[in-house]
């Protein structure tokens, strides 16, 4: 018999526990020709805030050994853009939908939930209050204890729809934040997000991003967000989904034993599209080769 | 877009500083067109997250190729690829040059260094010939003149050092040719190359009130339009708007363009 991989989170019955990562995906459409994406456990798609913003200057990113740095700096159509241009192609596909917002103010993250709220096929929001690379929004709530739980608070408030702050991992005490974010009624967390990084041109002795810092992604971050993850778990109850350099199902299943309910594959995407469902084959082949009927007893399977 | 593997069929030195890879590619080649471009992976580049736009140089068949110089981690390492390796491609990508010419123009070809290279590519779809301007720091990095020769084309070279043609920069004998030529027919600009050659035709262009068409370079990173790293202002008649260069791109009409300082990008 062939291994459960089903997984529930926030109330949204995934087919795997395999999403795509906020800001490597798009919005859908754009690797739609590469694969079909309703074989996702759910796509997370690009940070969406009220109303339309145009991000940093160029160069935006760069490669490093084992990941890359970025300053996109959360580009995006805005709430209404979103809606017209991509709604409709994400509703008809059969993929869980989960909404990454941010805001340059506890109101304006309030006021993005509380459009999407009325919007059909959206599964979750994602609560970015990690996002290194822009002055107001972003990092500045997630790396402070008070403001996390008040943007939390704030967008529970405005929206039934279940919510998901994701976390920054360049904090003394993630399981601090874990609880702030639980006890203001998040139904599950996710981390990590980019960590913040810096790259010099030598020559030049300039930075290489026109944003002078930005955020490290990739393969490199890996082994921090596998320590974060295991103690956000012995923090909270709530489920977590743990990101940060899966490529391949190597990365994704030391999430799951250290008490992920399910990841989401990043910078991986832009390496090789297709690793997301690699990924999700390579779950299915463990299982079967340790005897493991069903995905979810691996979650917290840490052995001590 | 595909994603297709891609088996190395002959890897070739041109000149003395640059090498053309040719691939076995039939579905990526079955939509190919000039100035698009394809995403490699270079699989033996280990710990390398993102893989590395090449404008396409020629399509003969199932074959594709691709010109480049080592300048980077990714090009030394793919210099090593022999016959019968595998490659994972993503492609074609981007929106190319117009392949049909506006009526009775002069193609006219500006390009800088291996930028000649999808230049070569839009040669062999066009209707007719006309004149190239190639320009590069030394006559090393002056490639292909003799194929485009072979295809009816006027050449004229530039170099820095004076190692070959004219010195100088590629607008030197541009700016001769446009001083002294008679006024018909209308030429039509096609450009590959630097930053600044580039900025240097969209107002030679705009100032002879002629059609240019340029392909940009910036640092990519998704390749199809996910990641939003390549983005360019263009005028658009809603005003400026952000474009990715690797899906509304690489190509634009010149008028388009916003040049701005972008800093340390060339």
């Amino acid at each position: 018999m062939k291994p459960d991989l089903q997984v529930q989170i926030v109330g949204i019955r995934m087919k795997n526990p395999v999403m795509v990562a906020s800001g490597t995906f798009g919005y859908g459409p754009e690797y739609a020709e590469l694969l079909d994406v309703s074989r996702l456990g759910a796509i997370v798609v690009k940070g969406i805030s009220l109303r339309p913003w145009d991000g940093n200057r160029t160069p935006r990113l760069v490669e490093v050994p084992g990941g890359l740095i970025n300053a996109i700096g959360l580009q995006n159509p805005g709430v209404d853009g979103f809606l017209d241009k991509y709604m409709p192609f994400l509703r008809r596909h059969d993929v869980a939908v989960i909404v990454n917002i941010w805001g340059k103010s506890i109101e304006e993250y309030a006021e993005v939930a509380a459009r999407m709220d009325e919007v059909p096929g959206i599964h979750a929001l994602e609560i970015n209050i990690s996002c290194p690379n822009i002055k107001a929004g972003g990092s500045a709530f997630g790396t402070n204890l008070e403001a996390t739980g008040r943007v939390v608070a704030a967008v529970r408030k405005r929206t039934r729809i279940p919510i998901i702050p994701k976390l920054a991992p360049n904090v003394s005490d993630i399981g601090a934040f874990a609880r702030a974010c639980a006890d203001h009624g998040a139904d599950a967390i996710s981390l990590i997000n980019s960590y913040p990084a810096m790259a010099i041109d030598i020559e030049t002795r300039r930075p290489i991003l026109a944003n002078v810092t930005g955020g490290l992604s990739g393969p490199a971050i890996h082994p921090i967000a596998v320590k974060l993850v295991y103690e956000a778990a012995k923090a909270v109850k709530v489920p977590l989904v743990a990101i940060g350099g899966i490529r391949s199902a190597q990365e994704a299943i030391e999430f799951l034993i250290a008490g992920a309910t399910a990841v989401q594959v990043g910078t991986a995407n832009f390496t090789e599209p297709l690793t997301a469902l690699t990924v999700i084959a390579g779950i299915q082949e463990y299982l079967e080769r340790h005897g493991i009927p069903d995905v979810r007893e691996l979650v917290g399977s840490l052995r001590l | 877009m595909q994603l297709e593997t891609g088996t190395v069929v002959r890897h070739e030195t041109e000149g003395r500083n640059y090498r053309v890879l040719t691939l076995r590619l039939p579905l990526v080649c079955s939509t190919a067109n000039p100035g698009q471009f394809i995403h490699l992976r270079i699989s033996a580049l280990h710990d390398a997250v993102l893989r590395r736009p090449f404008s396409i140089y020629r399509v003969e068949g199932d074959s594709l190729s691709i010109l480049y110089k080592s300048v980077g981690r990714g090009t030394a390492v793919m210099q090593s690829l022999c016959p019968g390796a595998e490659v994972s491609v993503i492609g074609p990508l981007g929106n190319g040059f117009p392949v049909r010419l506006t009526p009775d123009a002069l193609p006219v070809f500006v390009a800088g260094g291996y930028g000649v290279a999808p230049l070569y590519f839009l040669a062999t779809r066009l209707a007719r010939p006309g004149i190239l301007f190639v320009g590069g720091a030394r006559a090393a990095d002056i490639l292909l003149t003799s194929a485009f020769e072979a295809l009816g084309w006027n050449v004229c070279v530039a170099t820095e050092d004076g190692s070959m043609g004219t010195r100088g920069w590629v607008t030197v004998p541009l700016d001769a040719w446009i001083r002294t030529r008679d006024s018909v027919p209308t030429p039509e600009i096609f450009a590959c190359g630097p930053n600044g050659m580039l900025q240097a035709l969209a107002l030679r262009a705009k100032q002879c009130g002629w059609k240019a068409w340029l392909s940009l370079d910036r640092h990519m990173g998704c390749g199809v339009g996910a990641c939003l790293a390549c983005v360019q202002r263009i005028n658009t008649q809603d005003g400026e708007i952000l474009v990715r260069v690797c899906k509304e791109g690489p190509v634009f009409e010149s008028g388009t363009i916003v040049w701005e300082d972008t800093g340390n990008e060339t």
